[in-house]
Order: C-alpha cells, then sequence, then structure tokens
C-alpha cells in the first residue's frame, strides 16, 4: 500500500476516533454534558489523537531510516570489487540498480519471476513498459534489483500493517479511557501547546539546516582545495572539469569575488545612505501629514519591486544609459559596471535605510528637540546637533542591515555587474560578486563531487557568516538604543 | 549670572555693528536651514524620479508585447494533403505537412512564385516556425475543416514582429539586415492590405519556454508560480501563525524561547540565494525530491516566508488588548480556549495582511529558484508539483538574458504581468488593513 494511501487511512481512522470519542463521553453521563470535565468535543480529539499521532510518528521514522537501510542491504549484495572500487561507480551501479527497479515494480509476478534468469533480456522487457534503459544491466544489478523490490514491497507491508494497527490499538486505548473523569481537554491541550512550540521550532532548524548543509559541503570542498587557497587566493578561475575526473583543476580565490561585492555594496550604500537619510529627515521633522502619507508609501515601493525588475532595468536601460553618457564625455563605462550595479542596488537600498531610520528618529523624545529650540537653534540644526546624535546607533544599524541587503543582493549583480572576476578600483569597469559565483557555479548540469560544484557552497557559506554577523551585529546595536528611551 | 549677561544682550543689539553681524549671522543660519530642506526634498524627489522611470521604461518597452503580428490567410485544407483516406485516419492528420499548406497560403496572399525557388525561401521564412502547429490545431479540434479554404491567423517570424513594431532599421545595409528589400517589400504590401497586422497576444498568457521570440509566453511559469505559491501558503502560514502564537502567547522566557526570537529576526534577514542552497543540499541531494520541481521551489520560498508571516502575526496577536483574553478567562475558558476563540480570530486581518506581502515577496524571488534547477527550458504545463516547473520571475530572468531583440520585449512584458500580480496583491493587502484594521 503506497505511503499516502496508508496516511488517508490513518486519518479515516482518527475521525471515526473522534465520532467514537464524542458519542462515548455524551453517552458516559447519560447526556448531561455537564457532568464531564471536558466539553464532549475534546474526548472526541483525544481519542483522535490516540489513534493518529503514534501511527504518524511510526510513519515517518520509516520513512527515515527505511530506505538507508534498504540501500545498504543491497549494497552488501553487489560484488566485492564494485563495492569496495571507487566512490562514483558504487553511485553508477546504485542508480542503475534504482532504475532497474522501478521496472521490475511494473512488472507482472510471472514477468518478474522470468527476469531471474539471467538470459532474460531484460533492457527490452522494462522498454516495453516505459522504462528506457541506456546500457543493458548486468546480471548482478538485476539480481540486485530484485532484491532490493522485494525487500520495498515486504517493508510496505509491514509498515502497512503496523501502522494500521498502531492506530486501531490507539483508538482503542483512548476509547477506553474516555469517562467523565478524563481530564481530556488538558491532554489534548498539551499536545496542542507541544504542536506549536514545535512550529516555533522550525525556525531554529532552518538555521540548522543552512549552517549544516553549508558546512558539510564546505567541508568537502575544502577538503580537495585547501582553505588557504580558497580565502586568500587572489585568482578565481574554476575551469569546468569533465565529468568524473575529480581532480581539482582551477583556482579557486575568494579575493577577487569578495572585493567585487564589496566594492559595488560600497557604491549602493553611498547612494543609499544620503538619500534614505534625508529623506527620512524631511518626512519625519519637515513634512505635513498629507505629503508624509503620500510620499512614504511611494518611497516604500521601491522595496517592493522584486530584484529583478531593477536588474532588467539596469541591463536594459540604465547600463546602455551610463555607457552613453560617459562615452559623450570622453569617459569608458562598461555597461555592466560597478557603477551601474551599485547605483541601481543603491536605489533598492533607499527605503530599507528610510523606513528604519525614520522609525529611530521618532522614537527620539519630543522633550529633546523641544530643549533644542529653547536655545533658539533652528530647525536643521537641532536636526543635526542633537537628533541625529540621539538617533545615531539606531542609524548605524539601518545602514549595517542595508549594507548585508546589498552584499547578499544577487539578481541585480547577476544582470548587472558583469561575470569576470576583476581586482579593480575602476567603478567603471565590470566586477563579479559572490553571489553571481554561486549561481553561475551552480546553474547548467551538476555532478556533486567535483570542487567547481561544491566552491559554491564554501561561497554561501561566506555569503551567510558575513550577513549573519552584520546582522547580529545591527540588531544589537538597535535593541541597544532602544531600550534608552523607554 | 542673569543679571550680568541680560544687559550684554541688549549691548549687542543695541550696536549697529554687533546688529548687522547679528543679522548676517542669522541669514546664514537661515539659508543653512533652507539647504537642509531642500536635500530632504531632493533626496525624496530622487527616488520619486527613479520609480517613475524604472516604470515608464517598463512600460515603454513591455506593452508592446501584448500584441503580435500575424498574417491571416486563407489555408486551403485539401483532401491531398492528408493522404487517400476519407475520413483521413488520426496518423495521417498529425502526420499532414501542414508548412506546405501554410507556405502556399501565404505565397499566394503575398504574390510570390513558388517555382522561384530563393523567393519562395525567403517569402516562407517570414512565417512563425510555429504555423504549422497552428493549423494542426485547428484541425485537430475540427476534421471536417479537411477540404476546404479556411481564413487562419498565422503568427508571423520574429523579424516581422520586430519591423511591425518599428523596431526595425531599414537604413542598415541590405546584407547586414535580418530582412532583404524584397521581403520589406512584400511586408509592406501586405500591411497595407490587412494581410498582415498587430492582433492583440493571447500567446504571452498561455505559451511556455520556447526558443523563438513570436511564441514564447509566461504561461507555464504562470503555472509553476502559482503551485509554488500554494506550496507557500499551505507550509508558511500554519506553521508560521503556530510559531507567532506560541512565541507571543506561551513561550516562557528561557534561553530557548530567546534563542527561537533571535533565530527568526535572523532569518529574516539571510540572503535568499541562501536559501537556494539550503533547498539545494537539504530537499534535492538529502531527500531526494526531483531537481526543478515545484514543490522544492514552494518549500523552499515557504522557509523564505516564514519569518515575514511570524513577525506579522506576532504584531497581530499581541494587537488584540488583553482585556479580551481576561474576559475570555473569566468566564471560564482556559488560556488555549482563549486565544484559539477568540485572540486568533480577532488578529485574523493582520495575520491575512503580512500573509499576502509575504506571499508577493515570494512571488517576486529569483535567486533561490536558480539554485534549484528551475531555470529550465519547460515547454509543457506541470501537471503536479513533482513536475519540472518554472516560475515567472525565473522567466524574465532566462528572457533578460536571451540574445535576440524579440526577447527584450517579451521580458519587459512578462515584467509587467509580474508587477501587475504584486501590485494587485499590494493593494488588497492595504484594502484589508483599512477595512479590517480596528482600534482598541
Amino acid at each position: 500500500m503506497s505511503t499516502p494511501l496508508l496516511l488517508l487511512i490513518v486519518f479515516a481512522l482518527g475521525i471515526v476516533g473522534w465520532f467514537l470519542g464524542n458519542r462515548r463521553a455524551r453517552a458516559s453521563v447519560d447526556g448531561k454534558t455537564s457532568a464531564l470535565h471536558s466539553r464532549p468535543g475534546y474526548y472526541g480529539a483525544y481519542v483522535l489523537l490516540w489513534a493518529t499521532l503514534p501511527a504518524l510518528f511510526l510513519i515517518i521514522l520509516w520513512l527515515a531510516i527505511a530506505p538507508p537501510i534498504t540501500t545498504s542491504m543491497v549494497q552488501s549484495r553487489l560484488p566485492e570489487a564494485i563495492q569496495t572500487g571507487p566512490e562514483q561507480g558504487l553511485t553508477l551501479t546504485m542508480s542503475t540498480v534504482r532504475l532497474v527497479e522501478k521496472g521490475l515494480d511494473a512488472l507482472s509476478p510471472e514477468e518478474l519471476d522470468k527476469t531471474a534468469n539471467p538470459s532474460t533480456d531484460v533492457k527490452a522487457l522494462l522498454m516495453s513498459k516505459g522504462v528506457p534503459l541506456a546500457v543493458t544491466p548486468e546480471p548482478y544489478a538485476v539480481d540486485a534489483a530484485r532484491y532490493q523490490l522485494t525487500l520495498k514491497r515486504s517493508s510496505q507491508l509491514l509498515i502497512t500493517v503496523a501502522a494500521i494497527g498502531l492506530s486501531l490499538l490507539g483508538l482503542a486505548f483512548g476509547f477506553l479511557r474516555v469517562g467523565p473523569k478524563l481530564r481530556s481537554r488538558n491532554a489534548v491541550e498539551s499536545v496542542a501547546l507541544a504542536g506549536l512550540l514545535g512550529c516555533s521550532m522550525v525556525a531554529i532548524l532552518t538555521t540548522l539546516g543552512i549552517v549544516l548543509s553549508m558546512l558539510f559541503e564546505s567541508i568537502h570542498f575544502f577538503s580537495i582545495v585547501p582553505i588557504q587557497d580558497f580565502l586568500f587566493g587572489t585568482v578565481w578561475d574554476p575551469r569546468f572539469s569533465s565529468a568524473g575526473s575529480g581532480a581539482a583543476g582551477g583556482e579557486f580565490g575568494l579575493l577577487p569575488l569578495l572585493w567585487g561585492t564589496l566594492y559595488i555594496s560600497l557604491v549602493a550604500l553611498l547612494v543609499a545612505v544620503p538619500v534614505g537619510l534625508f529623506s527620512a529627515v524631511y518626512m519625519s521633522e519637515y513634512a505635513s501629514g498629507r505629503v508624509r502619507a503620500t510620499a512614504k508609501p511611494l518611497l516604500e515601493i521601491l522595496a517592493g519591486i522584486p530584484t529583478i525588475v531593477y536588474g532588467f532595468f539596469a541591463l536594459i536601460t540604465f547600463g546602455p544609459l551610463l555607457r552613453d553618457v560617459g562615452a559623450s564625455v570622453g569617459l569608458s563605462i562598461s555597461a555592466t559596471s560597478v557603477l551601474t550595479a551599485g547605483l541601481i542596488m543603491g536605489v533598492m537600498l533607499i527605503p530599507f535605510v528610510s523606513s528604519l531610520s525614520d522609525d529611530i528618529i521618532n522614537a527620539v523624545p519630543q522633550s529633546l528637540r523641544e530643549g533644542s529650540y529653547g536655545l533658539g537653534a533652528t530647525q536643521s540644526e537641532t536636526i543635526k546637533r542633537v537628533i541625529l546624535p540621539a538617533a545615531l546607533p539606531g542609524i548605524v544599524g539601518a545602514v549595517l542591515l542595508a549594507a548585508s541587503r546589498a552584499i547578499g543582493e544577487t539578481m541585480i549583480v547577476v544582470l548587472a555587474a558583469g561575470i569576470a572576476p576583476n581586482l579593480t578600483l575602476n567603478p567603471f569597469e565590470p566586477v563579479t560578486t559572490i553571489t553571481v559565483k554561486i549561481v553561475s557555479q551552480l546553474t547548467g548540469d551538476l555532478e556533486f563531487n567535483s570542487p567547481q560544484t561544491l566552491v559554491a557552497f564554501a561561497l554561501g557559506l561566506t555569503l551567510f557568516v558575513f550577513t549573519l554577523a552584520l546582522n547580529i551585529y545591527a540588531l544589537y546595536i538597535v535593541r541597544k538604543y532602544r531600550e534608552q528611551y523607554e | 549670572m542673569t543679571v550680568e549677561t541680560a544687559p550684554m544682550t541688549t549691548d549687542l543689539q543695541s550696536s549697529p555693528r554687533m546688529r548687522h553681524a547679528t543679522q548676517a549671522l542669522i541669514k546664514k543660519r537661515y539659508a543653512a536651514e533652507r539647504r537642509f530642506r531642500a536635500y530632504g526634498v531632493a533626496a525624496i524627489l530622487f527616488g520619486l524620479a527613479f520609480l517613475v522611470a524604472l516604470f515608464s521604461t517598463i512600460v515603454a518597452r513591455g506593452y508592446t508585447a501584448f500584441l503580435q503580428s500575424a498574417f491571416t490567410l486563407d489555408v486551403n485544407l485539401d483532401q491531398g494533403a492528408f493522404g487517400s483516406s476519407t475520413p483521413p485516419s488520426q496518423s495521417d492528420i498529425i502526420m499532414a505537412d501542414y508548412t506546405k499548406l501554410a507556405n502556399r497560403a501565404l505565397f499566394q496572399a503575398l504574390g510570390v512564385d513558388p517555382a522561384n525557388k530563393a523567393d519562395a525561401k525567403a517569402a516562407a521564412s517570414l512565417l512563425s516556425a510555429n504555423a504549422d502547429v497552428q493549423i494542426r490545431k485547428a484541425v485537430e479540434a475540427d476534421p471536417s475543416l479537411i477540404g476546404k479554404s479556411i481564413p487562419l491567423t498565422l503568427l508571423a517570424h520574429g523579424n516581422v514582429d520586430t519591423l511591425m513594431k518599428g523596431h526595425f532599421d531599414r537604413t542598415v545595409p541590405e546584407n547586414r539586415r535580418q530582412l532583404s528589400d524584397k521581403q520589406l517589400g512584400w511586408l509592406d504590401k501586405a500591411a497595407a492590405s490587412g494581410v498582415l497586422a498587430k492582433h492583440f497576444n493571447t500567446g504571452i498568457f498561455t505559451y511556455g519556454a520556447s526558443s523563438k521570440p513570436e511564441t514564447a509566453g509566461v504561461g507555464v511559469a504562470f503555472i509553476g508560480s502559482l503551485y509554488m505559491m500554494l506550496i507557500v501558503l499551505l507550509v508558511s502560514v500554519p506553521l508560521g501563525v503556530a510559531a507567532a502564537v506560541y512565541l507571543e502567547e506561551f513561550a516562557p522566557k528561557n534561553l530557548l524561547t530567546d534563542t527561537i526570537e533571535v533565530n527568526i529576526n535572523n532569518l529574516a534577514a539571510v540572503p535568499s540565494i541562501v536559501f537556494g542552497l539550503l533547498g539545494l543540499a537539504i530537499f534535492i541531494n538529502f531527500m531526494g525530491v526531483p531537481r526543478s520541481a515545484a514543490l522544492v521551489g514552494g518549500l523552499v520560498l515557504a522557509l523564505m516566508t516564514l519569518p515575514t508571516i511570524i513577525i506579522a502575526t506576532r504584531a497581530a496577536v499581541a494587537a488584540v488588548p488583553p482585556s479580551i483574553r481576561e474576559a475570555a478567562l473569566g468566564v471560564g475558558a482556559s488560556k488555549m480556549q482563549s486565544i484559539t476563540h477568540h485572540v486568533i480570530p480577532l488578529a485574523v486581518p493582520g495575520i491575512l495582511t503580512g500573509t499576502i506581502i509575504g506571499l508577493a515577496k515570494a512571488l517576486g524571488e529569483t535567486a533561490p529558484l536558480l539554485m534549484i534547477g528551475m531555470v529550465a527550458f519547460v515547454v509543457d504545463f506541470p501537471k503536479t508539483p513533482f513536475d519540472s516547473a518554472t516560475a515567472l520571475p525565473v522567466q524574465i530572468y532566462m528572457w533578460a538574458t536571451a540574445a535576440e531583440r524579440g526577447f527584450v520585449e517579451r521580458t519587459a512584458g512578462a515584467t509587467l504581468i509580474l508587477l501587475a500580480f504584486l501590485v494587485c496583491m499590494n493593494v488588497t493587502a492595504v484594502l484589508l488593513r483599512r477595512r479590517y484594521e480596528r482600534r482598541w
């Protein structure tokens, strides 16, 4: 029985349990529900939980552990030479076995018996079932596939029986416990609370998943390319190796990419910080309510535009425009350059800087302003000498958050910054960034054991560490500042 | 002190020289004030000007994508083209040479002599390579048409479309042009007689990926995006609401909940491309979900949207006044009951607004989808979330990097479609907030 159907049956049993529990609870007090500890629905839910949860856990456990066990049992049946041979050979054989097994699954029992005979043309047989094989599978592969199929079928049967049995058992247990004294609401609510806690753990799991997955792949990468070559190398040239060669055959220096990333982010911040800060100051200190109510949402549209749209705009309009303007004043500006990507990214970041700064400036107590006006300062002097210094930590936090956005931004730089790694100070030349290289290393056909692919995870880890440090520091600053006036 | 300074001030003001200096200083300070204000106005105007430039460029580049040049031709579906049997068998209908039928109709309309091989070839290249499919579909839909002559609107080649939309430079020397003088002559005549005209382009909404601009559309990508949004909705809304309710209502102040909070804040700021790497490593490599499947994309986007929904829900739940909870507790409800029966229903508008904004963000996200192989050339509509799919913004990315001239317009057109969706979603969110926002 397939897993979805099994889940459906378990849920159906749960619903049956709900009705039974509900009825038994009512019957146990002759319909006077006020005599029950909890409302009848909770008794239903109690039985439902008993009928479904243990079975669900069993199924999840089975889904997690059955495939690896099957695989290792099948692998141990393969000839010694393949098991101890190179990793690629084993992977290849196992994928053939999987494919053959998929085909065998579609065969009738008689046909399946026929494949036990080594003289049967398995390839033609599977072709007739719509499973094309590139090569004629070796007899041991067919044998392993048959073994895997048998294992899978028997484990599927086992789990079906076990899960339905456990579900029925749970249902009976819960049902028998139902009675006027049973504190079913408390039981159901504690399960619900555990569920809520579980849901909030997803955030931790995601972070853990990010860190672990990237760490593992990066360690794999650093076992091929030394970590110091990656961190301090000045040449990025990851020639694509031919499949299976396994040799590094390329240079993976992070520095040109890091330089490009930081340079573009710097240009972006040079645009976003003054513009964002001035708009925030104007909107919170000068603008009338009406101007504020129109200008603020309009500026925030900039944050809602997908970055691919900015990238397209940079590629089609802004880059060529800069190039033409540059040509008319005798500068050679490349259409994809630090300047193009940085300026467009800067515009994208304006609302980040302005909304955060706006909040922070508004949080500065009115008494500080009034004190300054009372001393005869003009509005701009008050802003420059009193408000901005008071809001400075928060503004620095906002700028750091914007910087972390800039470093992690992908689509704008993919379309507008260029792909050539370049350690240059000239803002009119194309450079490339960490994110661009992650994209270019991972699009196309992948082979997971080559350093060319794995380097993307090392780059991702670098990016994650950078942005995480910036975020934590920024949040720390913002939080520390907020406490001052509360 | 005060007694001493008072006459000094009078002194300062009474002396004409000092008064002059003070006024100069005040003037300077007021000028600085005006300049400062002007910087603020300039900053806002800069942002708004960019917004206008962005939108006007994309509209100007993209509106033509909703028009497509096509020839209206009388296609003679004579019996001879469909083999000997009457009525023609299914395989005859599939195998018939529709290109020949299309070309014959075109030659007739343009007045080209089919015997002149060079002319015939030049004329035939004006039709889209998809013209035969269009005729076949018409015949498959109604086999009784065979033997009749019917008017059909057949797509023109991308170059012809470029010409019709006025993006074609006729001044370029003939040998470096996509269309020869002779072809231009035919086309001008056809355009004048109405055989060649621009029609509303339904194809951009229904077609999938194509190497030819005239038959490329966002239909398939849209379905992929739709699947992903559904998965995001199904995964991140229940998870996010549950997590937010726990953190806001139940969580004790301890290390675990602090860690969760810091994690959520950080996840909200993790670059989206990192989520793509996570999807690649965990969902595809570890769990073995097929690459390019809408399921993986949906899960990755769901994880990415989760912090947005949690933060919005927490704000909405926190805004429900404590009196509501206390009243519920006072009449004997348990804490869980007071929350599920009263707090969450009252927080629904806020949760919905946050959800829509999160979905809008997910809809426009491109980078993580590139990591999990959604940059696929997908021609067929995905039937299940396990099939290969692509998404609207990824389609835009692929067209933006395509070389042909015709794709620029498609890219801008697809961008307009994407922006239209985003505008609708955000407007809905704003309206919801206005309509249901309650102040206690």
